[in-house]
């Protein structure tokens, strides 16, 4: 229990650095100009604090209470997106299976089965929901209601499942331990959304998806492209087992599925007509709200890194 | 030793029940009467209903809050007797009436004494996601006292996470959509036609309501 890695521990000060100087100048605005209402950046931040504190504690005590973490940030998700898609009331009994699909997931996580692990949600999940289906003796809407599970429950646990899976990869880079690798995955997509964002307001014109998401522009897609590339050329090395000229491609890879990431939710909750997808997270919205990006950078990125580095 | 009961179920089961296996989104929580007497009156869909409005107040306020309930049902054995009448509190209302004394006059004198009252106008469960007509009891029960404000709570999503006649509680998250408070009218058909247009508008402010009907 808390053996931390040197790299790892050096990441955690500096994030808990940043976000004592987030809280400071919160105080400090809030000082300068009392009159201005803050709540939802107070919100936003003590948020942040909650759960960075909630992932740095468990990640740092264990491998498997990290696992059992993420098996939990699954459910969330998955029940999160059961409660905002249209499912039909007698595919009742098939999203309770589909929820024990979740400890069967991280069970071959933690067994470190890796070919049970990658087929088990996209061949056996995938069969089986539908047989379920079937026995219910409705079919009135069953191609909808089949996709729409099946879609959500790969989403919310297949590609979730990732981080887990990325913690019992062996460790390549002894400095950085067990947790490099996901702390770069979940940094690098964090801090894309920040970087798209921020060039996005800075020098963003021509909106890059004006029907779906109309704040995004080229601008901020190209401008997070090539920061967080430069970063996350800088920081693999540090924190996992690849060379720079691979960190740059990874950080590349990143950056774009975070995108993808976070606009294919952002088409969900515009199918139905909704600004977020639960109250979960004050000052965030739901946990989908908030895991977005990782939904598509966590898989892309595992096997990209599952594939050069070893 | 009651009002322990009740705290304690709340703090150890309800309270970590709904916000890991329901999960609320709660929209115009400030709407919640802060002290009695007062009348909530909700939808009716599930068991969880109760225990969902109930876990809306603070522990502290909790031995006020009192849901209303049918004697037939939630005393119908000497377990549930006891769950239902010393944690959950309820005050048991005699649907066939053979009691022989006013219907209300627990309802009354809860009222009188300053607690908030839980009612379902729509008597029982029904099918998930549909308002069934109100009946009227409602009415009848703060004619007599229409300074009593009330205020309508329209739940979404409950129904099919535990609906009626199940026994299996699918996790999900449910919408809980507070209304302004209210008061009775002279005219019973004026009061009714406004609380169930109260409710309707409930359903709008409710997330990914319209998806309900079309499938």
């Amino acid at each position: 229990m808390f053996e931390i890695a040197p790299h790892v521990e050096t990441v955690v000060i500096a994030i808990l650095g940043l976000l004592c100087l987030a809280s400071l100048t919160r105080i400090f605005l809030d000082q300068r100009r009392p009159a201005q209402d803050n709540l939802e950046l107070k919100q936003r931040i003590r948020s942040w604090w909650w759960m960075l504190g909630l992932l740095f504690v468990v990640l740092l005590s264990s491998r498997n209470a990290g696992i059992v973490f993420f098996a939990c940030l699954s459910y969330l998700a998955l029940k999160e997106f059961f409660s905002i898609v249209p499912t039909r009331l007698v595919d009742r009994r098939v999203l309770f299976w589909a929820y024990l699909a979740i400890p069967m997931q991280y069970l071959w996580v933690w067994h470190d089965w890796y070919g049970m692990f990658s087929v088990f949600v996209p061949v056996y999940v995938f069969l089986f929901l539908p047989v379920r289906m079937l026995l219910l003796g409705d079919s009135v809407g069953f191609i909808r209601a089949a996709g729409v599970i099946h879609w959500m429950v790969m989403l919310a646990i297949y590609s979730i499942s990732h981080l887990a899976a990325l913690l019992t990869l062996p460790v390549l880079n002894p400095a950085a331990g067990y947790l490099g690798p996901v702390l770069f995955v979940l940094f690098i997509t964090q801090f894309n959304d920040v970087c798209q964002y921020v060039w996005g307001k800075q020098i963003g014109k021509r909106a890059i998806l004006p029907k779906v998401s109309p704040n995004k522009t080229w601008g901020g897609f190209l401008g997070g492209v090539m920061t967080v590339t430069l970063c996350a050329g800088m920081a693999g090395p540090y924190l996992t087992g690849m060379s720079w000229p691979l960190s740059l491609a990874a950080g590349a890879i990143i950056a774009v599925c975070g995108f993808f990431g976070d606009v294919v939710i952002s088409s969900v909750k515009r199918d139905l007509n909704i600004k977020d997808t639960g109250q979960l997270i004050p000052g965030h919205g739901g946990i989908l709200d908030r895991l977005d990006s990782i939904i598509y950078t966590a898989p892309i990125f595992f096997h990209f890194y599952r594939y050069v580095a070893y | 030793m009651q009002r322990w009961l009740k705290v304690l179920f709340f703090l150890l089961i309800v309270r970590p029940l709904i916000i890991f296996v329901i999960g609320l989104n709660v929209f115009h929580r400030e709407r919640l009467p802060r002290r009695g007497p007062h009348v909530l009156v909700a939808n009716h869909n599930s068991h969880l209903d109760t225990l969902v409005l109930m876990s809306l107040f603070p522990l502290r306020d909790l031995a006020r809050v009192r849901p209303v309930a049918a004697a037939d049902y939630f005393l119908a054995n000497r377990w549930l007797a006891w769950f239902s009448t010393r944690v959950l509190d309820i005050i048991p209302i005699h649907r066939d009436g053979h009691v022989g004394r006013d219907l209300m006059a627990d309802c009354h004198e809860a009222l009188a004494a300053g607690d908030i009252l839980i009612l379902f106008p729509e008597g029982s469960r029904g099918i998930p996601e549909t308002m069934q007509p109100l009946k009227k009891g409602i009415f009848h029960l703060l004619k007599e006292s229409a300074e009593i404000p009330l205020t309508p709570v329209m739940l979404r999503g409950l129904g099919r996470a535990l609906p009626k006649g199940e026994a299996l509680l699918v996790p999900r998250n449910c919408d809980v959509a507070v209304g302004e408070q209210m008061h009775v009218d002279n005219d019973c058909a004026v009061f009714m036609s406004s609380l169930e247009a109260a409710f309707e508008a409930l359903v709008e402010q409710c997330r990914a309501s319209a998806w309900f009907d079309k499938w």
